[in-house]
């Protein structure tokens, strides 16, 4: 049985004591790969214990409401470590996402990276 | 209605590696279509949650339950049906994602969406299929 392959599904670069993180896969859909950059972001609380995360979604095309509920997972692994998670660069489309499910209340969502990285 | 003749008829493995398969072929139908860009989104996100739905939890991921598509493409509507050989399910009993007590919960969204990004949603069936359409805008 084929299975994903092991290559890294985050690039993250560490400005300012913030973990910036992009997605390497346009399309985050599969089960697989969603459980595989959750456990790349998980990591980064877990082990290497980033407080200030920011996401940025320029690369990233689709996403599916799997990938909605691995993010709502690691928000809530965030602010129970007392730090802050912040999403950027999300698509027109992918906001009126985050709008309609409500989930821009629960998140904080700038336009771009500087002004994601203003609200650490 | 669109009549049976001019339907597609699809069977997949309640596996998500062929949904996926299936949904990119679905997209080189539909971009060759005259609907918008964001009309195409809807009817892809809806696809998207309707079919996963069916194999992870019509279906249980059994791989002996197949997944049931049919779909029609006019110049002015798309319509799917997408049937699991499950044990079906109520979808008025599914909780509203969006009440404040149901915010963090990671899943429950897709029927949600389906219901927001297609003109028409039916469960029937007992659940086990959902039948979709949505309408081209007109100018």
């Amino acid at each position: 049985m084929s299975t994903a392959p092991r290559r890294a599904r985050l690039q993250v670069e560490e400005v300012n004591g913030v973990a910036v993180v992009n997605f390497t896969d346009k399309k985050i859909l599969d089960e697989q790969v969603i459980q595989a950059i959750g456990d790349e972001l998980f990591r980064l609380v877990d082990e290497q214990a980033y407080k200030k995360i920011l996401l940025s979604f320029v690369n990233v095309e689709f996403l599916s409401s799997a990938a909605l509920g691995k993010l709502i997972t690691l928000n809530r692994k965030v602010t129970q470590s007392q730090g802050k998670l912040v999403l950027c660069a999300i698509s027109k489309e992918y906001r009126e996402v985050f709008a309609i499910t409500k989930l821009d209340k629960l998140f904080t969502i700038k336009p771009d990276e500087q002004s994601a990285m203003d609200e650490f | 209605m669109t009549p049976d003749a001019e339907r597609r008829h699809v069977t997949l493995p309640s596996d998500l590696a062929a949904a996926r398969e299936f949904q990119s072929q679905l997209d080189a139908v539909l971009a060759a279509s005259a609907f918008a860009e964001a009309e195409l989104f809807s009817i892809r996100m809806a696809i998207e949650e309707a079919v996963v739905n069916a194999i992870k939890h019509g279906n249980q991921m059994d791989p002996a339950r197949t997944v049931l598509v049919s779909y029609a493409l006019t110049p002015t509507r798309f319509e799917i049906r997408i049937s699991d050989q499950g044990e079906g399910f109520a979808p008025d009993d599914v909780p509203d994602p969006t009440d404040p007590d149901n915010l963090e919960r990671p899943c429950g969204r897709g029927l949600f969406l389906m219901r927001h990004y297609m003109h028409e949603v039916e469960y029937i069936d007992g659940g086990r299929t959902v039948v979709m359409a949505r309408n081209k805008a007109t100018d």
